[in-house]
């Protein structure tokens, strides 16, 4: 027993027991250290998808689609350090893409939908990248916002093609008949869209850890330590912009599945601010932080319409609680927790981790 | 040519409301560095003030004073209590804080004032005046709004260049530790800065309410409008912010003509081409960014 502890502490991260060998064999390879988790979650979904109602699941498939959306956020402001308020017009273009799609081809096969509205929502991101890329700071920003207020508009002026202010309705995917009759289209959307997101999250977590993840991070720190480090900077900050394009549209994509519709009105300054609100309040330049504030974004309306029922409060404060809350935790999260979700998490476990030692140690010397 | 003259008197007056929301973000870029995005929506809510103040019974002039010196109040508070403990970490704190503000009020005046859409008086007439036999497209409002905005920018122009004050706010917005050095309350100043600009900010709300209906988005359009006044202008010099939202506002009002849905796109546009010939602006005296 002694000499097993003084092994451990002298050799440091040496392993001691099977399981910590086979531990740090899976932390050590990139794809298992984010897959294997990845893959629990989706074990733990496809049963809790079969144990709650249709309800539960939509939101469940909402949660999802917003995480995607907010992951690719997080590599662009929060990796790469470049603010954008026009996310919801990335998300519009994969939409539109998808309805005018099965409008054409109503038996394309989801896979390839999702595809295609990637592909062309990342070539949107190419077009706004490079000119995104010139731009710093409020210039930055403004540009973004024109875009969030100024993309609608365009389906109201081409009527003819995106159907103006009503929309383009489409047909949600249909479950594939192996999964039984019984099985609800609400349960199939969130089986689709959290597979998308947990798969975008194992890409962009891999992505994140390797050169071009440190690349970002670099442009982000210092553009000109990261120029004489030999990064191209132009190129990284085009890079980080096609990519959190490319989550956009798949998420825009699921977006109108899970809507029904691809209408402007879905897709205005109100989702680009409400993406950003997810990555700030989960905690910026985290990938997990993104998944807890999609949650919070999707879970705080309901929160409120179930207190204002309670309280029979009038329609003008309900309507708007939900809107005021995220304000106001917006404005607190900057003032006191500029980590937001995920940092307060990491403190509270490095908290318990070190406590637990100390206690072990404590144990192990009395 | 009588539409023409129209659309340009038209023009002008919207083109001096984007002005001095343009002239309220130029005064809080030069103190702190940091865009306010929720400058039109503390507009807002001033306006609203002032609404309730009508309500009340009080003359159009006293709920103008209100809803001005009410900006004032609110510009001092928001960057006392909320700007300056953030503002030393980064500026993309401020950002996320201005939005967090914005999504804050314009959520938070339903509850208080309503949230049907409701009509603002306007001081003078909002139709045109009758110059001897002649129909003339200028109403008295517009000539007061016009004023307004020339009133303001002579104002803060004076403060400016000519006062004591003045050249406080400019030293400190030029070097912070060496007007601290100096003994300029550097704080004091940029509370100052910001509660000009929110009073510039009520001034415009107040302005443009009569001509649209008042609901708690009516200034979005408007702060997108005058933040690209303020680019084209670079950020940095008055005039020039006044000169850029006179501008947009001719263009937008002459695109509004040809096709309403495109203002927004137009602007968009605008705004992209300026910014890829001239990242910093068309005003602006500093040194373009290299990379």
């Amino acid at each position: 027993m002694s000499s097993e502890k003084v092994t451990s502490s002298v050799a440091g991260r040496q392993p001691t027991t099977l399981w910590g060998s086979i531990w740090q064999g899976v932390t050590a390879r990139p794809l298992a250290r984010h897959g294997i988790p990845a893959l629990i979650v989706a074990a733990a979904v496809l049963i809790f998808s079969y144990e709650v109602g249709s309800y539960t699941d939509y939101e469940l498939a909402g949660v999802a689609i917003i995480a995607i959306a907010a992951a690719g956020l997080t590599v662009l402001t929060g990796v790469n350090g470049q603010i954008s308020l026009g996310h919801g017009a990335l998300m519009a273009v994969g939409a539109y893409t998808t309805a005018l799609l099965l409008e054409w081809q109503p038996n394309l096969a989801l896979i390839l939908v999702l595809a295609i509205s990637v592909v062309i929502t990342a070539l949107t991101g190419v077009f706004f990248g490079l000119a995104a890329a010139r731009l710093r700071g409020p210039y930055l920003a403004g540009i973004t916002l024109a875009l969030a207020l100024a993309l609608p508009q365009l389906a109201l002026h081409f009527s003819s093609v995106f159907a103006g202010e009503q929309g383009i309705a489409i047909n949600p995917p249909a479950a594939p008949s192996w999964l039984g009759v019984n099985f609800s289209l609400e349960q199939w959307l969130a089986w689709v869209a959290v597979a998308a997101a947990l798969v975008t999250l194992v890409l962009l977590a891999n992505l994140l850890r390797s050169g071009v993840g440190r690349s970002l991070r670099a442009v982000r720190d210092d553009e000109v330590a990261a120029m004489l480090a030999g990064i191209h900077v132009g190129r990284a900050r085009v890079t980080a912009f096609v990519i959190s394009a490319a989550c956009a549209g798949l998420a825009g994509s699921l977006f109108a599945d899970w809507l029904g519709l691809a209408a402007p009105g879905g897709f205005g300054v109100t989702l680009s601010l409400q993406l950003l609100i997810a990555i700030v309040i989960g905690g910026l330049g985290s990938l997990v932080g993104a998944v807890w504030g999609a949650l919070f974004l999707m879970l705080l309306p309901d929160l409120t319409s179930g207190l204002s029922t309670a309280f029979n409060l009038p329609s003008a404060i309900s309507n708007n609680l939900p809107q005021a809350i995220f304000g106001a935790v917006l404005v607190l999260v900057v003032l006191a927790f500029p980590q937001g979700i995920q940092g307060g998490l990491s403190r509270l476990g490095v908290l318990g981790r070190s406590r637990w030692r100390q206690r072990r140690t404590l144990r192990g010397s009395g | 040519m009588h539409a023409l003259l129209v659309l340009t008197v038209e023009g002008l007056v919207q083109g001096s409301i984007y002005a001095a929301v343009a002239l309220a973000l130029v005064l809080i870029w030069r103190a702190t560095k940091v865009i306010n995005f929720a400058q039109g929506a503390m507009a807002m809510f001033t306006t609203y003030v002032a609404l309730v103040a009508i309500h009340h019974g009080l003359s159009y002039w006293v709920a103008f004073a209100i809803a001005i010196v009410c900006g004032f109040a609110l510009g001092a508070v928001v960057e006392r209590v909320l700007v300056r403990p953030v503002e030393i970490a980064s500026p993309f704190n401020v950002v996320i804080l201005t939005l967090g503000l914005y999504l804050f009020l314009e959520a938070i005046v339903p509850m208080l004032f309503g949230g049907s859409i409701q009509s603002f008086p306007p001081a003078f007439a909002i139709t045109g005046m009758e110059l001897g036999k002649v129909q003339v497209p200028l109403s008295g409002f517009d000539i007061f709004t016009f004023g307004c905005l020339g009133v303001a920018a002579v104002v803060l122009t004076f403060l400016f260049r000519r006062t004591n004050l003045g050249l406080r706010m400019r030293a400190s917005a030029f070097s912070p530790e060496v007007s601290r050095l100096l003994g300029i309350r550097v704080g004091r100043m940029l509370t100052t800065g910001w509660a000009l600009a929110a009073a510039l900010g009520a001034l415009a709300g107040v302005l443009i309410a009569p001509t649209v209906l008042l609901q708690p988005t009516y200034m979005d359009e408007v702060f997108i409008f005058g933040f690209t006044g303020a680019i084209l202008g670079g950020l940095e010099s008055l005039w020039g912010s006044v000169v850029g939202g006179l501008v947009i506002g001719l263009v937008l009002t002459f695109v509004g003509y040809v096709s309403p849905d495109l203002e927004t796109l137009a602007g968009l546009i605008i705004l992209t081409a300026i910014l890829m010939v001239r990242p910093q602006g068309l005003f602006s005296v500093h040194r373009e960014r290299r990379v």
